[in-house]
């Protein structure tokens, strides 16, 4: 019988991913032969250390500018940046997952089946030691993040989407406290990104037929020169990019944000607000920049509204929140708006600066959620915003360091908040997208008020009897904490370096 | 005359649904008919499905568990056979793969044992 | 004119200290916490001090070189690049910005020498320095940036800081609301600022002033009048004028006259050096012009009236400030000879007002925070340093020869009526008629608290001077309010020309100079006579109800009224509707339709459970818009 002829696999660019769903399996294992005291030190170990040699793999491949597995996969300047971003935001959110000093077992419930209220689970959120199965499933994630940012077609692209989505719905569901709210998060999560994938995978069914082939490249072609009716193409591009938008959190496919990154666990809430804006995004890019990039002119008034109407939802729903997590749920919202100003330039400097943006949103981001989950009260974290109130006079530090990330959120200039608005505001004005501009700036005036009535809660109340305690930050939240505004005040002061290396990267290949 | 590749199928469709007709409209005229309560129960396990519980009933998640696991370690399993059918096509990288399929598959389970996903209580 | 900025050598290369020395000392203020209680005050006031005395050095310096390269640029880094947009770090000392580093950091220096003993007694007084220093720190980088973008830095920097000021004083509802305020039009102004500065780069490639200035000849008409537009958008939000004037008073309202004052005499200041430093772009549109004199006209107009029926102090003198501001743009709007002569009568305008602005919290300190100038009089008995360094104030801003502001503002009033056609008439009575509105209403304060029989409350029957440190700053600043405007007068123009262009040749007013020299002072000293005659003897405890013009004044004109209806009310519509919709989703609304025709309540219940649904359905929804608008575009109905 004749052999199969196998289509050429460059295993080195495929390595950063190999070695995280390898690391994840390893993860797996660990949970069967490691004895339970000693697993999260070896899972967390595991997992930093398979981060880190992934990363060490995307750097060995910076120069790689390949399309690879019969087209599978592209490895080039934006994926390894991306990929590189989605592994250092990831390792540095696996520090927040790792920490296990602020509570009792950490904040992971260790079964999450148990029913909420019972008796067993209130034996169990007394401080039964988390479950460690978080390590592998964030190791999933991150893989399949990686894969997303590379996909060079819509079908790995939906395998990489579900490849990061399952482990982080799961992840959700996982809260040591308010287990209630944590199920609740977890299962709408479920359920509308399952919707979303619908339309992403029915999507990918109408592309198919107007191009005759799912790769990019494909797609690409047939955009240029069309065989078959339009309508298919509209249709199907329409609905892929709702499944990216989803994932995106832009209006309207924002609805789940806000109980979602409530609901879940901290560190997971700022995982997903780091990591999967940097996945999405990514994908997002490659679908918009490589497939249809020649119908640009159609897409961009739909996608600009869009992003007008993100941003507004964004900036205005965060005006009437009342709980911490929720109020930077739907500035994550807003801020997806900007990013997606960012990719509307659909040039390259739209490419760096988004990819600009992603980075230092995510550190600030990190660092913001890092500090939620050390204010806290009996019941677990104390995110209603009275209970911030005067936490300025008990903890300068603390509030001082979340003073400055709320400052960057606001774009203050001196913080990447500023720089980051300011390259994709620069780029989508050399793109001919002013009126994007317009918004994005009128959105965020607006958008500072809520962080800055924060930060006068914070400075300017008196602490009242409820105001919560804030727990003394282990080494691994403090070495989050430290990053995040080192990498803030960096690239707000001299942003340039990362300016230019995304420069260097922003060159799809096709 | 060529036959429709497609005629077969149909053909075995037909036989498929006749013999389960017949299996059922000829099992109560020929069996003897003794009445057993247990008869009434469902077969081997499962709960009991009427009379219908208050709300739907509250069923024990380990049924669910169970019968996802099944479907997970059977369908993947399934996969081997399509492999074992072009086996020659695919050749060493093909073996190579699906141990490493089997590898997996083998680490999930293993998991799954010392979880104790296999125990009934 | 060709614009082009000498690089910084040998002392000048240093002028980033001048930012950089109170930034660092609010960073350590707000690092160490409790500890630098005892000291912090100190260090707040010698940072600013050190502050004053480099920017004397570099001034010195830079008045020591050629007329034609009286300008030092120093480049610290690039900040941005992003495509062909190149933003710079870097900073310019040239002779505007040398005068207004003087000016923050001289009169920064006595407020904040002021403050160390009116705060005293108060326990936050450390993070009030904090605040001070990183407010002087943003507003010298706002006037030290070679660039639009390192203004927009500092002009964030010093609204945060203004913020943060004005909301100190938490305790008080009033502080707040008005900080909430104070935020909010000073975005819409932001907002405007920025996006004039994006639309610089859409049409000029570049954000560096002698870029820009070289640029606007070549721009059309339009383009130069959005640009001027929109900046001047953002000068009124800073600088309190209309129509984004309601936030000034307020601010003055719930703090110190201490961050009252730090607003009044610095901060307002930055709407005039915007458009003076923007002076090629304004020059280059006569209809912007217009524009600006209008605005100008306007408020210092409103500025007047308003002034005239407040009771409150600090509101008078924020009323007065809105509208000497008012002068300022009526200067920078006639263009020419004219912005150095605002930009004289903003120096002389920020010695006189300051020492006002101190006197009143002198006069308050004496009277235990009483703010009613219906409940003072007769105070010159017991506060006579007050009462004469307030008086020297009060004599400036009338306009009385010699103090500053007559030397100040008679050219303004003269300019105003220069050229032909309606304009002279409207414009230079507009700013005549102001001047006889400020001998009014400035004389009632005066007299109401200094004057006439007592009318002070049961508690406050021992008013008292202040202690020396509040006095010695006054006392120098009324040496300042009977000197600066002379000296200044003849000087500045001069030393402002490299920067704002020749003073070009002089246009023939409508009337005679003598006539409008002898208007100038017989008007004022007519508003003031009369309001003399009107309150020797003092005044009702209580406002008395009066006719259409004075309620509307004690109103604010109904500007607020008019904010609230027009800005407010829609604003919070907007988000009662995208709450309703995000909490209940579309679903929400179909179902309440069918609600309504249904007349069944159960139903509406029934809705507040099915969240996921009703995500999904909005999420449908949307899925549905998008994919209808791809079609929409590709049969042509959009597009």
């Amino acid at each position: 019988m004749e052999q199969l002829k196998l289509p050429p696999i460059d295993y080195g660019a495929l390595l950063p991913m190999l070695i995280l769903f390898g690391a994840a399996c390893l993860g797996v294992l660990v949970e069967v032969v490691v004895p339970r005291r000693a697993r999260n030190a070896v899972q967390l170990s595991l997992a930093l250390l398979s981060v880190v040699a992934s990363l060490v793999a995307v750097v060995l491949e910076r120069g790689t500018r390949t399309i690879t597995i019969g087209g599978a996969v592209a490895v080039d300047g934006p994926t390894l940046f991306l990929q590189g971003s989605i592994l250092v935001l990831g390792g540095v959110s696996l520090m927040l997952i790792g920490e296990r000093s602020i509570e009792r077992g950490g904040v992971f419930v260790s079964q999450a089946a148990v029913t909420a209220g019972s008796q067993k689970d209130a034996q169990q959120a007394g401080g039964q030691p988390g479950a460690t199965e978080v390590y592998p499933l964030s190791v999933f994630a991150l893989g399949g993040m990686l894969l997303f940012v590379a996909a060079n077609d819509l079908l790995t692209m939906f395998v990489a989407l579900e490849v990061f989505s399952l482990p982080l719905y799961l992840l959700c569901a996982l809260a040591r406290r308010r287990r209630l709210l944590s199920q609740e998060a977890a299962l709408k999560y479920f359920l509308l990104g399952s919707y979303a994938s619908a339309f992403f995978l029915f999507g990918v069914a109408f592309i198919y037929g107007f191009a005759g082939g799912i790769q990019l490249s494909v797609v690409h072609e047939a955009v240029a020169n069309p065989q078959r009716s339009q309508v298919l193409l509209y249709v199907g591009l329409g609905m892929v990019a709702i499944g990216l938008l989803f994932k995106a959190a832009l209006a309207p496919f924002h609805v789940w944000t806000p109980d979602v990154y409530q609901g879940a666990p901290t560190p997971v809430t700022a995982f997903m607000a780091a990591c999967t804006k940097v996945a999405a995004f990514g994908a997002l890019l490659r679908v918009l920049y490589v497939a249809f990039e020649g119908v640009r002119w159609d897409f961009q008034p739909v996608l600009g509204g869009i992003a007008v109407l993100t941003m507004f939802v964004g900036a205005v729903l965060a005006v009437t929140q009342t709980d911490l997590k929720r109020l930077l749920a739907y500035s994550s919202i807003a801020n997806a708006g900007y990013l997606m100003v960012g990719v509307l330039a659909l040039n390259d400097e739209g490419l760096s600066s988004t990819m600009f943006y992603l980075v230092a949103y995510g550190f600030s981001v990190l660092a913001a959620f890092a500090i939620i989950s050390l204010v806290r009260d009996p019941d677990g974290e104390a995110t209603h915003l009275s209970k911030w109130a005067g936490i300025g006079r008990k903890s300068p530090l603390l509030a001082g360091i979340f003073t400055f990330i709320l400052l960057a959120f606001a774009g203050i200039p001196l913080t990447s908040g500023f720089t980051s608005k300011f390259a994709v505001f620069g780029a989508a004005v050399e793109g001919g997208q002013t009126w994007l501009v317009i918004f994005g700036v009128i959105t965020s005036m607006l958008l500072a008020f809520p962080y800055l009535r924060v930060v006068v809660l914070m400075w300017l109340s008196e602490p009242g009897e409820s105001t919560p305690a804030v727990s003394i930050p282990g080494f691994l939240t403090s070495a989050v904490l430290g990053l995040g505004v080192l990498v803030t005040v960096a690239l707000g002061v001299v942003p340039a370096p990362l300016i230019d290396l995304t420069r260097e990267a922003a060159q799809f290949v096709r | 005359m060529t036959i429709n590749p497609y005629v077969p199928i149909v053909g075995l469709l037909i036989l498929g649904a006749l013999f389960a007709l017949f299996s059922v409209s000829v099992a109560p005229i020929v069996g003897p008919k003794r009445f057993n309560r247990a008869k009434l129960d469902a077969y081997e396990c499962g709960i009991e499905p009427a009379p219908t519980p208050i709300g739907g009933g509250r069923f024990p998640v380990k049924f669910y568990l169970t019968a996802m696991l099944f479907i997970i370690f059977d369908i993947e399993t399934i996969f081997l056979y399509p492999w074992a059918v072009s086996f020659d096509m695919l050749g060493l990288f093909g073996f190579v793969e699906m141990v490493l399929f089997i590898l997996t598959v083998f680490i999930a389970y293993a998991y799954v044992w010392r979880r104790g996903g296999l125990n009934w209580d | 004119m060709e614009h082009t900025f000498a690089p910084a050598t040998g002392v000048l290369s240093n002028i980033w200290l001048l930012v950089a020395i109170p930034l660092a000392s609010a960073t350590i203020l707000l690092l160490l916490g409790k500890r630098a209680d005892r000291w912090g005050h100190w260090l707040g006031v010698a940072s600013v001090a050190a502050s004053f005395v480099l920017g004397l050095i570099f001034f010195l310096n830079l008045s020591g070189l050629d007329a034609a390269k009286r300008s030092a640029e120093l480049s610290l880094w690039d900040f941005i690049v992003v495509g062909d947009l190149k933003v710079d770090f870097g900073l310019l000392f040239d002779p505007l910005a040398g005068v207004f580093v003087l000016l923050i950091t001289g009169v920064g220096s006595l407020i904040h020498l002021y403050a160390v003993g009116y705060m005293e007694h108060d326990p936050g007084r450390r993070k009030f320095f904090a605040y001070f220093n990183l407010f002087v720190s943003a507003m010298l980088l706002l006037v030290l940036g070679n660039n639009y973008v390192m203004l927009y830095f500092g002009w964030e920097g010093v609204g945060l800081a203004s913020y943060l000021l004005i909301s100190f004083w938490y305790t008080r509802p009033s502080a707040a609301t008005a900080g909430k305020k104070a935020f909010l039009m000073n975005r819409v102004g932001d907002a405007g600022l920025a996006i004039g500065i994006f639309l610089m780069f859409t049409e000029l490639g570049t954000t560096q002033y002698d870029g820009v200035f070289n640029g606007v000849d070549k721009l059309a008409a339009g383009t130069v009048l959005a640009m001027g537009i929109l900046l001047l958008l953002g000068a009124c939000g800073k600088s309190g004028q209309f129509p984004l004037q309601a936030w000034l008073p307020d601010a003055m309202e719930g703090p110190t006259p201490v961050s009252a004052l730090i607003h009044a005499a610095t901060m307002v200041t930055a709407g005039v050096y915007l458009i003076a430093r923007s002076n090629p772009i304004f020059s280059a549109n006569e209809t912007l012009q217009l524009i600006v004199v209008s605005i100008g006209a306007v408020t210092l107009l409103m500025g007047c009236l308003i002034g005239a029926a407040k009771d409150d102090i600090k509101r008078v003198l924020a009323w007065s400030t809105v509208s000497q501001i008012g002068y300022m743009f009526l200067g920078v709007g006639l263009g020419g000879g004219a912005y150095a002569l605002a930009i004289v009568h903003l120096l002389a305008h920020g010695f006189f007002k300051a020492n006002m602005f101190l006197g009143a919290g002198s006069v308050m300190h004496g009277m235990h925070d009483q703010v009613d100038i219906r409940r003072f009089g007769g105070l010159s008995k017991h506060m006579k340093i007050t009462w004469l360094t307030f008086g020297t104030g009060w004599l400036a801003i009338i306009g009385i020869p010699p103090l500053s502001g007559f030397f100040s503002k008679e050219p303004i009033i003269a300019a105003a009526f220069e050229g032909e056609g309606w304009q002279p008439w409207v414009f230079g009575g507009a700013a005549l008629l102001g001047a006889g509105l400020t001998g009014f209403y400035m004389t009632r304060l005066f007299v109401l608290t200094f004057h006439g029989p007592a009318r002070w409350t049961e508690d406050n029957k021992h008013p008292h001077e202040s202690p020396a440190i509040m006095t010695i700053p006054l006392i120098l600043l009324a040496i300042g309010s009977v000197a600066a405007g002379g000296l200044m007068a003849s000087t500045v123009p001069d030393w402002l020309t490299p920067v704002l262009g020749e003073h070009g040749e002089e246009h023939a007013t409508v009337l005679p100079h003598v006539v409008l020299q002898i208007l100038g002072i017989v008007i004022p000293v007519i508003g003031a006579g009369l309001a003399w005659a009107l309150f020797r003897n003092g005044t009702a405890l209580e406002p008395e109800p009066a006719g259409v013009l004075v309620t509307a004044a004690r109103r604010n004109l109904y500007t607020d009224a008019f904010n609230e209806a027009v800005f407010e009310r829609p604003g919070v519509y907007l988000t009662r509707a995208l709450v309703f919709l995000d909490n209940k989703g579309i679903d929400g609304v179909v179902n309440g339709i069918a609600a309504g025709i249904g007349g069944g309540s159960g139903r509406l219940r029934r809705l507040q459970t099915g969240f996921v649904r009703s995500y999904a359905l909005s999420m449908l929804t949307g899925a549905m818009l998008v994919v209808g608008a791809f079609l929409a575009i590709q049969l042509g109905w959009l597009a």
